[in-house]
C-alpha cells in the first residue's frame, strides 16, 4: 500500500483544523503515518490514532526548534527513508515551504507548493499567477513533497481509529552544523481573531479607512474573522504588516472576503480573487474592485459597516 | 564583503500574465526586475556602503538567469548601484523548476566564488511570479550554508548576521554565520531609484554572460529535463464577473447581511 507521511511542527495541545485536513488527504493517498516534533499531548496522539495514523514518529533531538528550517528538514528527511514514504505532506506555510524545499534537495525529490488538492495518483492542483490560472502539476520522482493550502479539504475521520505505534528517529548528528540559531523571541499579543491565512472569513481594510479600523475590527469579530489590509494602509502605518493581503503580503482564499475602502488597483486583487464571495464597499463607483465584487456597495463605509455590524449582532441575538 | 545578489526578470504584475508553450511556462514580454528583488539590492548596498563601498574591495553583483531579456533586470541593478553583474543564460535552462533552477544558481554562484569567497547571497523572500519561494532555501542547502529567510532587519558584525524574523505569532532574532544566504522582506528598507549619475556609471561596469558549459552543469540537469517536477494542464480561470451593485440609500449594510445570510455565510 502507498504511504504518505504528514509533517506536523509542534503540534502544541490541540491539533490545528489544517493538520487534520493533511491527515485525510495522507488517507486518501494510502497509508497515513506523521511525523511531528515538539511535545506531544495524550489527547493530540488519540486525535492522531482517531484520524488514521499508523504511525507517529517522533525526533530524538529535542532542540530543533531553536533554530530556523534545516535541522527539521534533516529529521523529516531521515523519517520518510524511516517510512517509506512516496508522498510527504506539510502545511503551505513560510516554514513548511522551506522545509519541503531543503528537504526535495535532501531526496532528490520534486516540490509542488500551494496545493488545493491532491488526486489519489498524486497529481497536485494549484492556483497560479495569483488566481488567474489553474494548474495540475506532478513529481516526477520516487517521492513527492507537496505543500497543502488550509481549506483545501474537508476533514474526514476513518470509521475505525487506529492505535499509531511510537518510532523514536535518530536526528543526524550534523542536523544543526550550519543552521541559523534562534537567539530571541517575542511572542506578539494574540488578537484572539483567526489567523490571516486560514481564516474562513477575512474583512480587509484600505486607504478609505483614513486611519480608522476600528468599525472593520468589529465587523470582523461579529462574524468571526479575521482582518486584513491593502499595502496603502499598512504603509501608511495604520495597521501592522502581518495584516497585509496582497502581492507583497499574505494570500487568502476564504469563503468570505470583505473590502471596505479598497481601490482593488491589480494587486491587491492578486492577494484575494480566489475567494469563494467577494464584497466591496467603496464610495468610489468607479473602483476596481467593482469588477469582481458579488456584491458591491457604492457607499461609505463608517454608515455601511457599523450598520451590517449592528444587524448581525440582532441576527446572532 | 562579496555579496551576490540574485536577480529575476518577472512579468509585470500590472498587467494580465500568461502561461505559454508546452511546458506552460510563464511569457516573459513586457518583464520588468521583480520589485522583491529591489530590497535584496538595497539591503546588499547598504551593506558595502556601510564599510567603505567599492573603494575598499566591497562587491555587490546581480545575478540573473534567464533568457536574453533578463539582462534588462541587472542593467537595472547595475543603475541602482550593483558593481557588476553575471548573467547566466543557456536554451537548455527553459522550463526549469525550482530544483533545477536551484542547481544551476548554486553552480553559478561557485563560479563567481572563484577568485574570492562570497560572503553573502542576498535573495528577494520570493519572485512576483512563481512565488514558491522555495528556491533560497534549495540554494542554501545546495551551498551548504546557513539560510536566515524573511529578515525584516539585518546587520553583519564581524563573522555574524544578525536578522529580525517575523511570524504571525512571534518576532525572532535569529544569528547565522558567514558565508550565508539571506531573504528579505519587502519591510527591511527603502529600495533607492536609480539617479542619471547612476545610470551613467552603469554603462561601463561589466556583465558576465555565463553558459551552463562556463559554470560546469549538464543540460540534462536543468529545463524541463532536469526538473523533478512537471506541470501538466493549465487553465486559464473564468475572470470574475462584477455581481450585484447597489448604491447606499441608508439601508446598504441590512442589505449586506441579508446578501450574506442568503449565501449562508452568517
Amino acid at each position: 500500500m502507498a504511504k504518505a507521511l504528514v509533517f506536523i511542527d509542534n503540534p502544541g495541545s490541540a491539533l490545528k483544523k489544517s493538520s487534520l485536513e493533511l491527515l485525510t488527504i495522507a488517507r486518501s493517498l494510502g497509508e497515513a503515518a506523521v511525523a511531528f516534533n515538539g511535545e506531544l499531548h495524550d489527547d493530540v496522539a488519540a486525535a492522531l490514532g482517531s484520524h488514521g495514523a499508523s504511525v507517529l514518529y517522533r525526533p530524538s533531538a529535542t532542540d530543533l526548534d531553536d533554530y530556523l528550517v534545516a535541522p527539521k528538514a534533516a529529521y523529516l528527511a531521515a523519517a520518510v527513508a524511516a517510512s517509506g514514504a512516496e508522498t510527504v505532506l506539510l502545511e503551505n506555510t513560510a516554514d513548511g515551504k522551506e522545509i519541503a524545499a531543503r528537504l526535495g534537495v535532501k531526496l532528490n525529490a520534486g516540490v509542488i507548493t500551494d496545493v488545493v488538492g491532491v488526486d489519489a495518483d498524486g497529481t497536485a492542483h494549484k492556483s497560479v499567477l495569483a488566481g488567474s490560472y489553474t494548474t495540475t502539476a506532478k513529481a516526477r520522482t520516487a517521492v513527492a513533497v507537496l505543500t497543502v493550502k488550509p481549506n483545501s479539504v474537508d476533514v474526514e475521520a476513518p470509521a475505525a481509529a487506529s492505535t499509531p505505534e511510537a518510532v523514536t528517529i535518530d536526528v543526524p548528528a550534523d542536523a544543526t552544523a550550519n543552521a541559523a540559531r534562534i537567539t530571541g523571541r517575542a511572542e506578539k499579543p494574540a488578537s484572539g481573531r483567526p489567523e490571516l491565512t486560514e481564516a474562513r472569513i477575512v474583512v480587509a481594510g484600505g486607504r478609505g479607512v483614513d486611519g480608522d479600523f476600528g468599525p472593520l475590527e468589529e465587523l470582523a469579530d461579529a462574524l468571526g474573522g479575521a482582518l486584513g489590509a491593502s499595502r496603502a494602509a499598512t504603509d501608511a502605518g495604520w495597521i501592522g504588516h502581518d495584516y497585509q493581503v496582497g502581492q507583497t503580503g499574505k494570500t487568502v482564499s476564504p469563503q468570505l472576503y470583505i473590502s471596505a475602502g479598497i481601490s482593488g488597483a491589480i494587486q491587491q486583487k492578486a492577494g484575494m480573487q480566489t475567494s469563494k464571495v467577494i464584497v466591496a464597499i467603496n464610495k468610489d463607483a468607479e473602483s476596481p474592485i467593482f469588477e469582481i465584487a458579488d456584491f458591491g456597495i457604492i457607499g461609505d463605509l463608517f454608515k455601511v459597516v457599523p450598520q451590517a455590524t449592528e444587524e448581525i449582532k440582532k441576527r446572532k441575538g | 564583503m562579496k555579496i551576490v545578489v540574485l536577480v529575476k526578470h518577472v512579468p509585470d504584475a500590472q498587467f494580465d500574465r500568461h502561461l505559454t508553450g508546452p511546458g506552460n511556462t510563464t511569457d516573459r514580454d513586457e518583464s520588468i526586475l521583480s520589485e522583491l528583488d529591489e530590497y535584496a539590492l538595497e539591503a546588499a548596498l547598504q551593506l558595502s556602503e556601510a564599510r567603505g563601498g567599492a573603494k575598499a574591495g566591497n562587491e555587490v553583483i546581480a545575478l540573473s538567469m534567464g533568457p536574453a531579456g533578463a539582462v534588462n533586470a541587472i542593467k537595472k541593478s547595475l543603475q541602482i548601484g550593483a558593481s557588476s553583474g553575471a548573467h547566466l543564460s543557456d536554451d537548455a535552462l527553459a522550463g526549469s523548476d525550482a530544483a533545477a533552477t536551484s542547481l544551476a544558481l548554486a553552480a553559478a554562484i561557485r563560479y563567481l566564488a572563484a577568485d574570492a569567497p562570497v560572503d553573502l547571497v542576498l535573495t528577494g523572500m520570493a519572485s512576483t511570479d512563481g512565488e514558491t519561494s522555495l528556491v533560497p532555501a534549495q540554494l542554501a542547502e545546495r551551498l551548504g550554508l546557513p539560510q536566515v529567510t524573511f529578515a525584516s532587519s539585518l546587520e553583519v558584525n564581524g563573522e555574524r548576521v544578525v536578522a529580525r524574523r517575523d511570524g504571525d505569532a512571534h518576532a525572532d532574532t535569529v544569528e547565522a554565520t558567514l558565508p550565508a544566504l539571506v531573504s528579505v522582506t519587502d519591510q527591511i528598507n527603502e529600495p533607492r531609484y536609480p539617479n542619471f549619475k547612476g545610470i551613467l556609471a552603469a554603462k561601463k561596469k561589466k556583465i558576465t554572460a555565463l553558459t551552463l558549459a562556463d559554470i560546469g552543469v549538464d543540460a540534462a540537469q536543468v529545463g524541463a529535463a532536469g526538473s523533478l517536477t512537471a506541470v501538466e494542464t493549465a487553465e486559464a480561470r473564468p475572470p470574475r464577473t462584477a455581481g450585484t451593485i447597489i448604491t447606499d440609500e441608508g439601508d446598504a449594510g441590512i442589505k449586506l447581511v441579508e446578501f450574506l445570510a442568503a449565501q449562508k455565510l452568517l
